[in-house]
């Protein structure tokens, strides 16, 4: 056999790989060289990419750098992670982060799984339960940014403030993580102890 | 839980049981699941990893399920004893080599453990010998309601359970199935099934999961996504899909016996006699043997050795099993002679391993 890109024979035959692609290349061992360097300086550059699958690459088309730049910045208000982390490290810092950043995830997951709408199971309540509390658990994500402004007010020597985010934390762990069923295990962690 | 004695038998995977054993070694249905009240592991403060750990460990103990586990605090076990537990499939590799407060619940039969602080706050994994998708899922479903109903899982109407990286949201299954596949390697068509696999949006993965090389012909096959379908649907994505591989794989071992009966044979007897008289070896090389050999036996071409034990081998000659068994911890040369001593002793006269001499 020729090499594809010459009249010399064909020594290397090489497969790639690609996401649901594939390519067969037959090369003499000149171009085989010049092209398996290539696709090595290729592989070097993508090494501080993020990892995930699928989580790199444009977002959506038509973004400019500013606009990707100021994207980057923003955080979120509970675990305080900004896009450009999640980018870098290819793991969200906390539930709130699908709410926050589901413009800029939507297109990003739309591409993973082709899909934008759970359709499987949801989490088993106790009845008691069940008719009180909401399918979604964003208001116990809450006391994420409320343990982070409590911490904040400490801080600040703010006493008032730390107390009103306490209540607020208890109120929302009492509702979701005190009452019946889930007494049997233990009594719910006491966040606010270490506040004195 | 004694560690020790889990060296004493072959774990779920190997047990060699089940629909189907000769090809597949063992079905797994994970569920990646997170509380909603604290940041995802990779964000969490030192403290905060604490009381998740904590949080897991009360409720999940408190569950029905609970009184059938044993806990492992996986933060507290010597390096080695974690490296036992990837060996048999009931950690993975990150949460072995991972820092801070994390655990595992383990039931008695090794079917069902539960990481705590891994990628997400809970796995939770259930895995049957043999072919048997819709077993491991009927008993993953269970354990997932009883935790469900004491710790709220984070979740949200459009995007389902949430999960640390946006792969795994939605459903956050990822179902297996872990399949030896000498013939197919043999003949060079596996790369030709992989490609037809990527297609229809399925991974494949070797023996020890994520990254980690096809090691002795084993091969993970699982589901790519996770948002969209139905638990049950991507169940039956992975288990329609298994019958083909089983049939082709079948097939590729007859046209080797059929066509090449000499050179098969003369590849197994060769694995077959360096298993047996080796002074030094690498767990690599053993498993590539014993993967040869235990297509050898199933193919009738070695009559003197029992599946059960070469099932058995794949996973003592492990680096972390060859040291609890020998008692001490040895370096990697050190390891490859007792491999091979312990391979030769179970080997010898040709007598299989569970037979007294």
């Amino acid at each position: 056999m020729k090499c594809q890109q010459c009249d010399k024979q064909a020594v290397f035959h090489i497969t790639e790989l690609e996401t649901g692609e594939v390519r067969e290349l037959h090369l003499c061992e000149d171009h085989a060289r010049t092209y398996l360097n290539q696709s090595e300086a290729a592989e070097g550059d993508d090494e501080d990419k993020p990892s995930a699958g699928g989580l790199t690459g444009p977002l959506t088309v038509g973004q400019t750098a500013d606009e990707l730049a100021l994207l980057d910045k923003k955080a979120c208000p509970m675990c305080g992670i900004t896009f450009f982390e999640f980018r870098n490290q290819g793991r969200l810092g906390c539930p709130h982060d699908y709410v926050h950043f589901e413009k800029e995830l939507e297109p990003l997951i739309a591409n993973i799984h082709g899909a934008t709408q759970h359709t499987g199971r949801k989490p088993e309540r106790a009845a008691a339960e069940a008719a009180t509390l909401p399918e979604g658990t964003e208001e116990l994500t809450g006391v994420i940014g409320l343990r982070r402004s409590m911490q904040e007010a400490i801080t600040c020597e703010d006493y008032e403030k730390a107390r009103e985010s306490r209540d607020a934390i208890r109120r929302i762990e009492d509702r979701w993580l005190g009452g019946t069923g889930r007494d049997a295990a233990t009594p719910k962690a006491d966040t606010p102890t270490n506040e004195t | 839980m004694k560690l020790d004695s889990l060296t004493d038998a072959v774990g779920e995977w190997l047990r060699g049981t089940g629909p189907e054993s000769d090809i597949v070694m063992s079905s797994r249905v994970r569920l990646a699941r997170n509380v909603a009240q604290h940041p995802f592991v990779s964000r969490m403060s030192e403290q905060d990893r604490a009381e998740a750990e904590r949080f897991l460990r009360e409720r999940i103990a408190a569950a029905p399920v609970g009184s059938q586990l044993e806990y492992i605090d996986v933060g507290r076990l010597e390096e080695i004893d974690r490296q036992l537990l990837v060996e048999r499939q009931l950690i993975s590799r990150e949460h072995a080599d991972a820092q801070g407060a994390r655990g595992v619940a383990i039931d008695g039969l090794e079917q069902v453990s539960l990481m705590i602080n891994e990628e997400d706050h809970l796995r939770i994994q259930c895995m049957h010998s043999g072919l048997d998708l819709r077993g491991a899922w009927e008993q993953i479903k269970v354990v997932d309601d009883q935790i469900g109903r004491v710790v709220p899982y984070a979740f949200h109407p459009r995007w389902g359970y949430l999960t640390a990286c946006p792969t795994n949201v939605g459903t956050g299954i990822r179902v297996s199935v872990m399949l030896h596949l000498p013939a197919l390697v043999i003949t060079r068509q596996i790369d030709k099934v992989f490609r037809s696999l990527h297609k229809i949006s399925l991974a494949v993965r070797g023996l020890y999961g994520e990254g980690s090389q096809a090691m002795g012909d084993f091969y993970q096959i699982s589901n790519q996504t996770t948002l969209g379908k139905t638990e049950e649907e991507l169940v039956e994505q992975v288990g329609d899909v298994v019958p083909v591989l089983i049939d082709y794989e079948r097939r590729a071992r007859e046209f080797l016996v059929r066509e090449t009966q000499q050179n098969v044979h003369d590849q197994v007897s060769r694995a077959y006699g360096i298993l047996r008289t080796a002074q030094t070896i690498t767990a690599e090389e053993t498993m590539q043997l014993l993967s040869r050999v235990r297509m050898g036996v199933l193919l009738g071409l070695i009559g003197d050795v029992k599946i059960a034990d070469i099932n058995s081998l794949l996973i003592r000659t492990q680096p972390a099993h060859l040291q609890k068994l020998r008692g001490v911890e040895l370096d990697t040369k050190d390891r490859n002679i007792e491999r091979a001593r312990y391979l030769r002793r179970h080997f010898e006269g040709g007598t299989s391993p569970a037979s007294p001499n």
